[in-house]
């Protein structure tokens, strides 16, 4: 039954072309263009002796999680509410819990792909990851189970349109100045210091300090974005108008 | 509660902001009958089948029983039992009709054959197009679909002919009589006389939250001092005297008696108002007999839904 549903959510996911632009198309060019470009002072990053691949595709993994978990998530769910698709669900067998658990694994999947398609292209573009894989991928999970609790949040309580004005806003505000690509070392210090307690940059972060520098698991970043989690997950249940 | 019963509510109450919208309804849906709500815009059609859909937080006060079942607190138990039809799409804008289909039958246990069902309600050839394109028939043929696939015992259908042009309501009245035929209970909303009286076993009209009356289709349109007799003569009868020509009738029961009123409505064309008896019929023709007047298109009428439903609600139109 819920895999009944995820597959539904799935299919519709992979034929909204703004979604696939969203999710795959401008990751792979924000990858391409930050490794292959100077013009952002991104990645000047040369002098701790790592190539500028493997500062960028860390944080572009960052962005891809917030474009399907996040963006893409709460667009969707917000026009599901509007058009009462999730009313009436309500009136079907599956039980709220396996709609969420089939969201859950929809965007698993869609990331999983993501992440395949983005290693990819940054392995042809000569990236070399260091650190442990396992820690990336609790990171990776922390930062998914973050953003879907504050897209299931907004989309939740606002209508459709401010839902999709919210989603893609934020988006781009987080994208620009809460360290996602951007390291937090290259943000204005007041920046930095907001951008470091926000899911964007301790996933962004996290990422980088695991997979470009080779550190060990960011505990500090891992709190964030549990705590992030944990808030905005029980909000949302508090919150989230079914009907 | 009667097991023969699908749906019962008593007393049923709910307020928005203080305002009562439905104000002490009571209704019952016998099972295996079509059963129609109808009333005018804002009587408290939709609030009442989606509080029994296990919607909008449950009654305020009264009693709300569905198969048996409170649907507050037994929805999981109720929810593969019944389909519902809401008056929103409650579909994917970009799903096409047989995968919305095959979607909601992954959610039931013993759903019917989508391809079949998809054929019976003319929706295959239009396998290729997302639901938002659909003309307005085809999204509510898609709509009925969906409540249905799942084999229900029961189903609430929420105005099911919105909107629809001649051609589709007569499709989706034939679905929904082709459910009755396999047993299925129906309890839908209606704002359109003629829905009900051709569908229903038992209409119930509601008005400001509570049923004004209830009962079959002829119980409701029965003769009982409401009908009315009309013919064209010569203008200018006495219609006093008509009228006392009737009344003296000594077969006529004592109420006809009473309510007995001729009138002249326009030059030549007369009408008797009041319980309509053969022995009224009878003590009319007797009368113009002995006036040597000769009675064209004399008429009995039967009062039909619409007269009851308006004469209830009252003619003044509401937003």
């Amino acid at each position: 039954m819920v895999w009944g549903q995820a597959l539904m959510e799935l299919r519709l996911n992979v034929r909204n072309g703004e979604q696939l632009l969203l999710t795959a198309i401008f990751p792979v060019i924000l990858l391409i263009g930050l490794t292959k470009s100077s013009v952002v002072a991104i990645t000047d990053v040369v002098d701790i002796g790592r190539a500028r691949i493997d500062v960028v595709t860390p944080g572009v993994l960052a962005l891809a999680v917030m474009s399907t978990a996040f963006t893409g998530q709460a667009i969707a769910t917000g026009f599901e509410r509007r058009y009462g698709v999730i009313k009436l669900l309500g009136s079907t067998p599956l039980p709220r819990w396996g709609l969420v658990a089939a969201k859950t694994l929809a965007v698993s999947v869609v990331e999983c792909g993501q992440i395949v398609v983005l290693s990819a292209v940054a392995f042809g573009l000569g990236w070399s990851p260091s650190g442990s894989l396992v820690n990336a991928a609790v990171l990776l999970i922390a930062g998914t189970a973050a953003f879907s609790a504050l897209a299931l949040l907004i989309a939740g309580v606002f209508r459709a349109e401010a839902t999709l004005a919210l989603a893609n806003g934020i988006y781009l505000v987080l994208l620009l100045a809460g360290g996602v690509v951007v390291p937090l070392e290259k943000l204005p210090s007041g920046m930095a210091s907001i951008a470091r307690v926000l899911p964007s940059g301790a996933l962004g972060q996290g990422l980088r300090d695991v997979l470009t520098h080779g550190q060990p698991m960011p505990w500090g970043a891992l709190a964030v974005l549990v705590t992030w989690a944990a808030g905005a997950g029980f909000l949302a249940h508090r919150t989230f108008r079914w009907e | 509660m009667s097991p023969t019963l699908a749906v019962s509510i008593e007393g049923l109450v709910k307020r928005y902001r203080g305002r009562p919208v439905v104000d002490g309804l009571n209704l019952t849906a016998v099972r295996g009958q079509i059963t129609a709500v109808l009333g005018p815009n804002g009587a408290g059609k939709t609030t009442s089948i989606e509080i029994c859909e296990g919607y909008r937080g449950g009654p305020d006060s009264g009693i709300v029983r569905v198969l048996g079942l409170d649907p507050l607190v037994a929805g999981g138990r109720l929810r593969p039992r019944v389909g519902v039809m809401l008056q929103v799409d409650g579909v994917y804008s970009t799903a096409r009709p047989l995968e919305a289909l095959a979607h909601r039958a992954r959610l039931h246990a013993n759903p019917l054959p989508v391809e079949d069902l998809a054929d019976r309600l003319g929706l295959t050839s239009r396998q290729a197009t997302p639901y938002r394109r659909l003309s307005g028939g085809e999204q509510q043929r898609l709509k009925l679909a969906l409540a249905l696939v799942g084999r229900p015992e029961l189903v609430f259908l929420d105005e099911p002919t919105a909107g629809l042009d001649p051609q589709s309501r007569l499709a989706v009245w034939d679905l929904i009589r082709e459910l009755k035929t396999d047993g299925v209970s129906v309890l839908l909303t209606t704002h359109l006389m003629d829905e009900a009286e051709a569908l229903a076993d038992h209409i119930t009209i509601i008005d400001h939250g509570r049923a004004v009356l209830s009962g079959t289709l002829d119980e409701l349109t029965a003769t009982d001092g409401h009908s009315s007799l009309t013919f064209q003569a010569s203008p200018g009868l006495d219609v006093g005297a008509l009228a006392r020509a009737i009344a003296s009738q000594s077969s006529l029961t004592q109420l006809t008696r009473e309510e007995v009123l001729v009138t002249e409505d326009a030059p030549g064309r007369y009408r008797v108002a009041g319980a309509i008896e053969p022995a009224t019929l009878s003590a009319i023709t007797i009368w113009t007999a002995e006036q040597g007047e000769m009675l064209s298109n004399l008429a009995t009428s039967r009062r039909s839904l619409e007269d009851v439903f308006l004469e209830l609600t009252g003619r003044e139109l509401r937003s």
